[in-house]
Protein backbone atom coordinates (compact mmCIF):
# COMPACT_ATOMS: atom_id res chain seq x y z
CA UNK A 1 0.00 0.00 0.00
CA UNK A 2 1.00 3.30 -1.17
CA UNK A 3 1.60 5.26 2.05
CA UNK A 4 -0.32 9.03 1.08
CA UNK A 5 0.75 11.88 2.86
CA UNK A 6 -1.40 13.12 5.96
CA UNK A 7 -2.30 16.31 4.25
CA UNK A 8 -3.56 14.14 1.25
CA UNK A 9 -5.77 12.08 3.14
CA UNK A 10 -7.52 15.34 4.83
CA UNK A 11 -10.44 15.74 3.22
CA UNK A 12 -11.86 18.57 5.13
CA UNK A 13 -10.24 20.94 6.98
CA UNK A 14 -13.01 23.50 8.70
CA UNK A 15 -11.77 26.44 10.79
CA UNK A 16 -15.06 27.00 12.82
CA UNK A 17 -15.51 29.77 15.71
CA UNK A 18 -15.97 28.81 19.31
CA UNK A 19 -17.08 25.61 20.32
CA UNK A 20 -17.56 24.14 17.61
CA UNK A 21 -18.13 20.57 18.74
CA UNK A 22 -20.47 19.28 20.99
CA UNK A 23 -19.45 18.30 24.26
CA UNK A 24 -16.10 20.62 23.14
CA UNK A 25 -16.75 22.90 26.23
CA UNK A 26 -14.03 22.03 28.34
CA UNK A 27 -11.64 22.36 25.85
CA UNK A 28 -9.13 25.29 27.05
CA UNK A 29 -9.09 26.64 23.55
CA UNK A 30 -12.53 28.01 23.57
CA UNK A 31 -13.00 30.84 21.88
CA UNK A 32 -10.32 30.58 19.91
CA UNK A 33 -10.68 29.27 16.70
CA UNK A 34 -10.15 25.36 16.50
CA UNK A 35 -9.41 23.42 13.57
CA UNK A 36 -11.11 20.54 12.86
CA UNK A 37 -9.76 17.69 10.76
CA UNK A 38 -11.56 14.94 9.80
CA UNK A 39 -9.82 12.20 8.00
CA UNK A 40 -10.66 10.04 5.62
CA UNK A 41 -10.75 6.25 5.28
CA UNK A 42 -7.35 6.29 3.42
CA UNK A 43 -5.41 7.63 6.88
CA UNK A 44 -7.25 4.81 8.74
CA UNK A 45 -6.17 2.26 6.78
CA UNK A 46 -2.65 3.57 6.66
CA UNK A 47 -2.44 3.35 10.53
CA UNK A 48 -3.54 -0.24 10.37
CA UNK A 49 -0.83 -1.20 7.94
CA UNK A 50 1.77 0.71 10.13
CA UNK A 51 0.40 -1.56 13.17
CA UNK A 52 0.77 -4.56 10.91
CA UNK A 53 4.26 -3.85 9.59
CA UNK A 54 5.97 -2.04 11.68
CA UNK A 55 3.76 -2.67 15.31
CA UNK A 56 3.31 1.44 15.28
CA UNK A 57 2.17 1.96 18.85
CA UNK A 58 1.95 5.76 17.98
CA UNK A 59 -0.51 4.15 15.03
CA UNK A 60 -2.41 2.51 17.80
CA UNK A 61 -2.43 5.27 19.89
CA UNK A 62 -4.32 7.52 17.06
CA UNK A 63 -6.49 4.85 15.96
CA UNK A 64 -7.90 4.61 19.75
CA UNK A 65 -8.29 8.27 20.44
CA UNK A 66 -10.74 8.18 17.43
CA UNK A 67 -12.45 5.07 17.17
CA UNK A 68 -12.57 3.91 21.16
CA UNK A 69 -15.21 6.93 22.45
CA UNK A 70 -17.04 5.60 19.30
CA UNK A 71 -17.15 2.04 19.71
CA UNK A 72 -18.15 2.24 23.72
CA UNK A 73 -21.16 4.90 22.61
CA UNK A 74 -22.20 1.69 19.78
CA UNK A 75 -21.89 -0.70 22.70
CA UNK A 76 -24.13 1.54 25.23
CA UNK A 77 -26.49 2.52 22.70
CA UNK A 78 -26.53 -1.34 22.61
CA UNK A 79 -26.99 -2.34 25.97
CA UNK A 80 -23.96 -2.18 27.28
CA UNK A 81 -23.48 -0.37 30.78
CA UNK A 82 -20.89 2.09 31.34
CA UNK A 83 -18.08 -0.64 32.58
CA UNK A 84 -18.89 -3.61 30.47
CA UNK A 85 -18.81 -0.83 27.24
CA UNK A 86 -15.29 0.19 28.54
CA UNK A 87 -14.33 -3.24 28.83
CA UNK A 88 -15.71 -4.44 25.92
CA UNK A 89 -14.65 -1.67 23.90
CA UNK A 90 -10.41 -2.41 25.45
CA UNK A 91 -11.33 -5.81 24.39
CA UNK A 92 -12.15 -4.88 20.67
CA UNK A 93 -9.29 -2.44 20.65
CA UNK A 94 -6.56 -4.97 21.43
CA UNK A 95 -8.37 -6.89 18.54
CA UNK A 96 -7.50 -4.42 16.13
CA UNK A 97 -4.12 -4.06 17.25
CA UNK A 98 -3.61 -8.54 17.03
CA UNK A 99 -5.71 -8.96 13.86
CA UNK A 100 -4.28 -5.92 12.10
CA UNK A 101 -2.85 -8.07 9.66
CA UNK A 102 -6.51 -9.92 8.88
CA UNK A 103 -7.96 -6.62 7.29
CA UNK A 104 -8.39 -6.40 3.82
CA UNK A 105 -9.40 -3.05 2.80
CA UNK A 106 -10.16 -3.92 -0.49
CA UNK A 107 -13.56 -5.15 1.20
CA UNK A 108 -14.45 -3.16 4.21
CA UNK A 109 -13.79 0.36 5.03
CA UNK A 110 -11.63 0.53 8.72
CA UNK A 111 -15.22 1.53 10.59
CA UNK A 112 -16.59 -1.35 9.22
CA UNK A 113 -13.98 -3.45 10.04
CA UNK A 114 -13.88 -2.20 13.34
CA UNK A 115 -18.17 -2.40 13.59
CA UNK A 116 -17.77 -5.70 12.46
CA UNK A 117 -15.24 -6.36 15.59
CA UNK A 118 -17.51 -4.56 17.66
CA UNK A 119 -20.48 -6.43 17.08
CA UNK A 120 -19.47 -9.77 17.30
CA UNK A 121 -17.40 -8.97 21.08
CA UNK A 122 -21.23 -7.53 21.64
CA UNK A 123 -22.64 -10.76 20.44
CA UNK A 124 -19.90 -12.56 22.90
CA UNK A 125 -20.69 -11.21 26.57
CA UNK A 126 -24.35 -9.63 25.91
CA UNK A 127 -25.83 -12.64 24.32
CA UNK A 128 -23.34 -15.35 25.67
CA UNK A 129 -22.03 -17.20 22.40
CA UNK A 130 -19.58 -17.15 20.15
CA UNK A 131 -21.64 -16.04 16.49
CA UNK A 132 -20.81 -18.24 13.91
CA UNK A 133 -18.70 -16.83 11.55
CA UNK A 134 -18.80 -17.57 7.46
CA UNK A 135 -15.49 -19.23 5.98
CA UNK A 136 -13.58 -16.61 4.55
CA UNK A 137 -12.11 -17.34 0.97
CA UNK A 138 -8.84 -18.92 0.01
CA UNK A 139 -5.81 -16.38 -0.16
CA UNK A 140 -2.29 -16.60 0.26
CA UNK A 141 0.45 -15.21 2.42
CA UNK A 142 1.23 -13.11 -0.32
CA UNK A 143 -1.97 -11.87 -1.33
CA UNK A 144 -2.11 -8.05 -1.51
CA UNK A 145 -5.23 -5.94 -2.42
CA UNK A 146 -5.55 -4.21 -5.74
CA UNK A 147 -4.93 -0.57 -5.08
CA UNK A 148 -8.18 0.53 -7.91
CA UNK A 149 -10.16 -1.88 -5.43
CA UNK A 150 -8.88 -0.36 -2.46
CA UNK A 151 -9.88 2.81 -3.99
CA UNK A 152 -13.25 2.66 -5.35
CA UNK A 153 -14.41 0.38 -1.81
CA UNK A 154 -13.18 3.67 0.19
CA UNK A 155 -15.40 6.34 -2.58
CA UNK A 156 -17.99 3.92 -1.76
CA UNK A 157 -17.78 3.82 1.58
CA UNK A 158 -17.91 7.48 1.97
CA UNK A 159 -21.03 7.37 -0.21
CA UNK A 160 -22.65 5.22 1.83
CA UNK A 161 -21.93 7.44 4.58
CA UNK A 162 -23.46 10.52 2.60
CA UNK A 163 -26.31 8.63 1.83
CA UNK A 164 -27.12 7.77 5.63
CA UNK A 165 -26.64 11.30 6.04
CA UNK A 166 -29.66 12.53 4.37
CA UNK A 167 -31.72 10.24 4.86
CA UNK A 168 -35.28 11.81 6.51
CA UNK A 169 -34.90 11.42 10.34
CA UNK A 170 -37.28 8.57 10.86
CA UNK A 171 -35.69 6.49 8.96
CA UNK A 172 -32.24 6.85 9.55
CA UNK A 173 -33.29 6.35 12.96
CA UNK A 174 -34.68 2.62 12.05
CA UNK A 175 -31.42 1.74 10.65
CA UNK A 176 -29.52 3.02 13.65
CA UNK A 177 -31.69 0.84 16.31
CA UNK A 178 -31.38 -2.02 13.79
CA UNK A 179 -27.71 -2.07 13.94
CA UNK A 180 -28.15 -1.14 17.71
CA UNK A 181 -29.70 -4.62 18.22
CA UNK A 182 -32.99 -2.52 19.38
CA UNK A 183 -35.33 -3.94 16.84
CA UNK A 184 -36.10 -8.17 16.43
CA UNK A 185 -35.30 -9.84 13.36
CA UNK A 186 -38.55 -10.04 11.82
CA UNK A 187 -39.29 -5.85 12.79
CA UNK A 188 -35.67 -5.36 10.55
CA UNK A 189 -36.62 -4.24 7.16
CA UNK A 190 -33.92 -4.31 3.93
CA UNK A 191 -35.49 -1.29 2.54
CA UNK A 192 -33.13 0.91 3.86
CA UNK A 193 -33.19 3.21 0.87
CA UNK A 194 -29.33 3.45 0.42
CA UNK A 195 -27.52 2.88 -2.75
CA UNK A 196 -26.13 -0.37 -1.43
CA UNK A 197 -26.21 -1.64 -5.39
CA UNK A 198 -22.70 -0.34 -6.42
CA UNK A 199 -21.04 -1.02 -3.10
CA UNK A 200 -22.44 -4.58 -3.84
CA UNK A 201 -20.79 -5.02 -7.09
CA UNK A 202 -17.69 -3.39 -5.78
CA UNK A 203 -17.14 -5.94 -3.51
CA UNK A 204 -17.99 -8.82 -6.15
CA UNK A 205 -15.22 -7.48 -7.99
CA UNK A 206 -12.66 -7.41 -5.66
CA UNK A 207 -13.97 -10.89 -4.50
CA UNK A 208 -13.85 -12.08 -7.92
CA UNK A 209 -9.83 -11.13 -8.26
CA UNK A 210 -9.10 -12.71 -5.04
CA UNK A 211 -10.44 -15.83 -6.19
CA UNK A 212 -8.50 -15.30 -9.49
CA UNK A 213 -5.30 -14.78 -7.91
CA UNK A 214 -5.30 -17.83 -6.20
CA UNK A 215 -6.00 -20.10 -9.40
CA UNK B 1 -18.31 -22.07 -4.78
CA UNK B 2 -21.93 -23.63 -5.17
CA UNK B 3 -23.95 -21.91 -7.96
CA UNK B 4 -26.49 -20.53 -5.91
CA UNK B 5 -30.52 -19.80 -7.73
CA UNK B 6 -32.21 -19.16 -4.37
CA UNK B 7 -31.05 -16.79 -2.33
CA UNK B 8 -31.25 -15.64 1.08
CA UNK B 9 -33.76 -12.46 1.38
CA UNK B 10 -31.78 -9.20 2.35
CA UNK B 11 -34.12 -9.12 5.62
CA UNK B 12 -32.29 -11.91 6.83
CA UNK B 13 -28.77 -10.64 5.59
CA UNK B 14 -29.03 -7.34 7.07
CA UNK B 15 -30.37 -9.05 10.50
CA UNK B 16 -27.37 -10.99 10.70
CA UNK B 17 -24.90 -7.93 9.75
CA UNK B 18 -26.39 -5.95 12.62
CA UNK B 19 -26.50 -9.48 14.68
CA UNK B 20 -30.17 -9.04 15.54
CA UNK B 21 -30.60 -12.82 14.61
CA UNK B 22 -31.84 -15.98 16.85
CA UNK B 23 -28.49 -18.43 17.17
CA UNK B 24 -30.11 -20.49 15.28
CA UNK B 25 -30.23 -18.14 12.15
CA UNK B 26 -26.58 -17.36 12.50
CA UNK B 27 -25.58 -20.63 12.02
CA UNK B 28 -27.35 -20.85 8.68
CA UNK B 29 -26.60 -17.78 7.48
CA UNK B 30 -23.02 -18.10 7.95
CA UNK B 31 -23.26 -21.61 5.96
CA UNK B 32 -25.13 -20.10 3.19
CA UNK B 33 -22.89 -17.04 2.58
CA UNK B 34 -19.99 -19.76 2.66
CA UNK B 35 -21.40 -21.26 -0.40
CA UNK B 36 -22.59 -18.23 -1.97
CA UNK B 37 -20.47 -15.27 -3.39
CA UNK B 38 -23.59 -13.59 -4.04
CA UNK B 39 -24.79 -13.44 -0.12
CA UNK B 40 -21.19 -13.05 0.89
CA UNK B 41 -20.81 -9.32 -1.14
CA UNK B 42 -25.12 -8.45 -0.23
CA UNK B 43 -23.53 -9.44 3.48
CA UNK B 44 -20.47 -6.88 3.15
CA UNK B 45 -22.95 -4.33 1.71
CA UNK B 46 -25.15 -4.59 5.23
CA UNK B 47 -21.52 -4.85 7.02
CA UNK B 48 -20.88 -1.10 5.57
CA UNK B 49 -24.34 0.53 6.85
CA UNK B 50 -22.64 -0.83 10.20
CA UNK B 51 -19.68 0.86 9.47
CA UNK B 52 -21.55 3.99 8.55
CA UNK B 53 -23.75 4.14 11.86
CA UNK B 54 -20.51 3.34 13.89
CA UNK B 55 -19.32 6.66 12.27
CA UNK B 56 -21.76 8.49 13.31
CA UNK B 57 -22.53 7.21 16.59
CA UNK B 58 -21.02 10.05 18.55
CA UNK B 59 -18.58 9.18 21.39
CA UNK B 60 -19.47 8.03 24.94
CA UNK B 61 -16.46 9.25 27.66
CA UNK B 62 -13.59 6.69 28.37
CA UNK B 63 -12.51 5.15 31.65
CA UNK B 64 -9.42 7.57 32.81
CA UNK B 65 -7.06 4.89 32.63
CA UNK B 66 -8.61 4.03 29.21
CA UNK B 67 -5.45 4.26 26.68
CA UNK B 68 -3.14 2.72 29.48
CA UNK B 69 -4.82 -0.15 30.15
CA UNK B 70 -5.41 -1.07 26.51
CA UNK B 71 -1.92 -0.45 25.53
CA UNK B 72 -0.80 -2.70 28.86
CA UNK B 73 -3.30 -5.12 26.88
CA UNK B 74 -1.00 -5.47 23.78
CA UNK B 75 2.28 -4.69 24.72
CA UNK B 76 4.35 -7.36 24.35
CA UNK B 77 1.73 -9.01 21.65
CA UNK B 78 2.39 -9.03 18.20
CA UNK B 79 -0.17 -8.80 15.68
CA UNK B 80 -0.75 -12.02 14.46
CA UNK B 81 1.16 -13.82 11.33
CA UNK B 82 -1.40 -13.19 8.40
CA UNK B 83 -2.60 -17.02 7.85
CA UNK B 84 -4.43 -18.69 5.52
CA UNK B 85 -8.41 -18.74 6.60
CA UNK B 86 -9.47 -22.45 7.25
CA UNK B 87 -10.81 -23.78 4.13
CA UNK B 88 -13.68 -27.13 4.45
CA UNK B 89 -12.75 -29.67 2.33
CA UNK B 90 -15.71 -31.60 3.37
CA UNK B 91 -19.82 -31.40 2.67
CA UNK B 92 -19.82 -28.83 5.33
CA UNK B 93 -18.52 -25.15 5.29
CA UNK B 94 -16.48 -24.36 8.23
CA UNK B 95 -18.89 -22.82 11.06
CA UNK B 96 -21.11 -26.10 10.61
CA UNK B 97 -18.06 -27.92 11.19
CA UNK B 98 -17.21 -26.50 14.21
CA UNK B 99 -20.50 -26.52 15.74
CA UNK B 100 -20.85 -30.48 14.60
CA UNK B 101 -17.57 -31.36 15.54
CA UNK B 102 -16.43 -32.50 12.04
CA UNK B 103 -18.01 -33.06 8.69
CA UNK B 104 -21.14 -35.29 7.47
CA UNK B 105 -19.46 -38.56 8.78
CA UNK B 106 -19.11 -36.94 12.39
CA UNK B 107 -23.57 -36.27 12.46
CA UNK B 108 -25.01 -37.78 15.76
CA UNK B 109 -27.80 -39.33 13.98
CA UNK B 110 -31.48 -39.88 15.48
CA UNK B 111 -33.79 -42.04 13.10
CA UNK B 112 -37.34 -40.27 12.72
CA UNK B 113 -39.07 -42.53 11.08
CA UNK B 114 -39.82 -43.42 7.09
CA UNK B 115 -35.84 -43.59 7.07
CA UNK B 116 -35.53 -39.78 7.63
CA UNK B 117 -32.82 -38.69 10.20
CA UNK B 118 -32.63 -35.82 12.37
CA UNK B 119 -29.85 -34.54 14.56
CA UNK B 120 -30.66 -31.60 16.60
CA UNK B 121 -27.66 -28.97 17.11
CA UNK B 122 -28.99 -26.38 19.02
CA UNK B 123 -32.33 -25.94 20.77
CA UNK B 124 -34.00 -23.33 22.73
CA UNK B 125 -36.16 -20.55 23.73
CA UNK B 126 -34.69 -18.43 20.74
CA UNK B 127 -35.56 -21.48 18.36
CA UNK B 128 -33.31 -24.11 17.05
CA UNK B 129 -31.41 -25.49 14.27
CA UNK B 130 -30.92 -29.28 12.98
CA UNK B 131 -29.64 -31.27 10.30
CA UNK B 132 -32.73 -33.46 8.47
CA UNK B 133 -31.17 -36.35 6.12
CA UNK B 134 -34.31 -37.54 3.62
CA UNK B 135 -33.41 -41.19 1.49
CA UNK B 136 -33.08 -40.29 -2.00
CA UNK B 137 -36.46 -40.13 -3.83
CA UNK B 138 -38.68 -39.41 -0.56
CA UNK B 139 -41.20 -37.16 -0.14
CA UNK B 140 -41.36 -35.61 3.75
CA UNK B 141 -45.05 -35.76 5.38
CA UNK B 142 -46.57 -32.40 4.97
CA UNK B 143 -45.63 -30.45 7.67
CA UNK B 144 -46.39 -27.16 9.39
CA UNK B 145 -44.08 -24.95 11.89
CA UNK B 146 -44.37 -22.34 14.32
CA UNK B 147 -42.44 -19.17 13.14
CA UNK B 148 -40.15 -18.81 10.30
CA UNK B 149 -38.39 -21.53 9.17
CA UNK B 150 -34.84 -21.34 7.30
CA UNK B 151 -33.92 -24.51 4.97
CA UNK B 152 -29.96 -24.55 3.80
CA UNK B 153 -29.41 -27.83 1.35
CA UNK B 154 -26.30 -28.96 1.67
CA UNK B 155 -26.07 -32.47 -0.29
CA UNK B 156 -28.44 -33.29 -2.95
CA UNK B 157 -31.75 -31.99 -3.66
CA UNK B 158 -35.08 -31.50 -3.20
CA UNK B 159 -38.37 -29.99 -4.79
CA UNK B 160 -41.49 -28.73 -3.76
CA UNK B 161 -44.22 -26.40 -5.12
CA UNK B 162 -41.76 -23.70 -5.62
CA UNK B 163 -39.08 -25.31 -7.17
CA UNK B 164 -35.98 -27.14 -6.83
CA UNK B 165 -33.72 -26.66 -4.06
CA UNK B 166 -29.52 -27.95 -4.50
CA UNK B 167 -26.68 -27.35 -2.81
CA UNK B 168 -26.25 -23.49 -1.34
CA UNK B 169 -30.15 -23.05 -2.01
CA UNK B 170 -32.49 -21.44 0.89
CA UNK B 171 -35.60 -21.45 0.76
CA UNK B 172 -37.48 -19.35 3.49
CA UNK B 173 -41.43 -20.54 5.29
CA UNK B 174 -43.60 -18.64 7.12
CA UNK B 175 -46.22 -20.51 9.33
CA UNK B 176 -48.69 -20.44 6.47
CA UNK B 177 -46.60 -22.70 4.06
CA UNK B 178 -46.91 -26.22 4.38
CA UNK B 179 -44.89 -27.58 1.81
CA UNK B 180 -44.13 -31.37 0.79
CA UNK B 181 -40.23 -31.90 0.18
CA UNK B 182 -39.56 -34.51 -2.25
CA UNK B 183 -35.70 -35.55 -2.18
CA UNK B 184 -34.38 -36.09 -5.66
CA UNK B 185 -34.15 -39.86 -6.82
CA UNK B 186 -30.42 -41.04 -6.69
CA UNK B 187 -28.93 -39.62 -4.16
CA UNK B 188 -30.04 -38.81 -0.13
CA UNK B 189 -30.80 -34.75 0.74
CA UNK B 190 -29.09 -33.18 3.54
CA UNK B 191 -30.51 -29.91 4.68
CA UNK B 192 -29.56 -27.82 7.82
CA UNK B 193 -32.95 -26.42 9.10
CA UNK B 194 -33.60 -23.73 11.45
CA UNK B 195 -37.08 -21.95 13.09
CA UNK B 196 -37.03 -18.88 15.62
CA UNK B 197 -39.88 -21.06 17.65
CA UNK B 198 -39.00 -23.65 19.93
CA UNK B 199 -38.79 -27.31 19.23
CA UNK B 200 -42.35 -29.13 20.17
CA UNK B 201 -40.35 -31.22 21.91
CA UNK B 202 -37.53 -30.72 24.39
CA UNK B 203 -35.20 -33.34 24.03
CA UNK B 204 -36.34 -35.39 27.81
CA UNK B 205 -39.38 -37.25 25.91
CA UNK B 206 -38.44 -40.73 24.62
CA UNK B 207 -37.02 -40.66 21.19
CA UNK B 208 -39.99 -42.91 20.32
CA UNK B 209 -42.33 -39.73 20.97
CA UNK B 210 -40.22 -37.55 18.82
CA UNK B 211 -41.49 -37.78 15.46
CA UNK B 212 -41.67 -35.13 12.54
CA UNK B 213 -43.77 -32.96 15.27
CA UNK B 214 -41.70 -30.00 14.79
CA UNK B 215 -39.82 -30.61 11.81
Amino acid sequence: MLLANDQAEMTKVAVVGPDPVPGAAKSKRRGKPVTIVEYTDAHWVARIEAIARDQDQAAFVDLFRHFAPKVKAFLIKSGADASLAEECMQDVMATLWRKAHMYDPARASVSTWIFTVARNRKIDLLRKYARPEPEDLPWGPEAEPDQADVIALQQESSKLAEALKELPEKQRVLIERAYFGDLTHSEIAAETGLPLGTIKSRIRLALDRLRHNMT
Amino acid sequence: MTDVNHHISDDLLMGYAAGALPQAFDLVVATHVSLSEDARARLTGFEAIGGAVLDRVGEAELAEDSLEATLARISGVEPEERSAPEQSEGIFPTPLQRVVGGDLDAVNWRSVGMGVKQAVLHSGKDGSARLLMIPAGQAMPVHGHRGLEMTLVLKGAYSDDDGRYARGDIEIADEEMHHTPIADAGEDCVCLIATDAPLKFDGLLPRIAQPFVGI
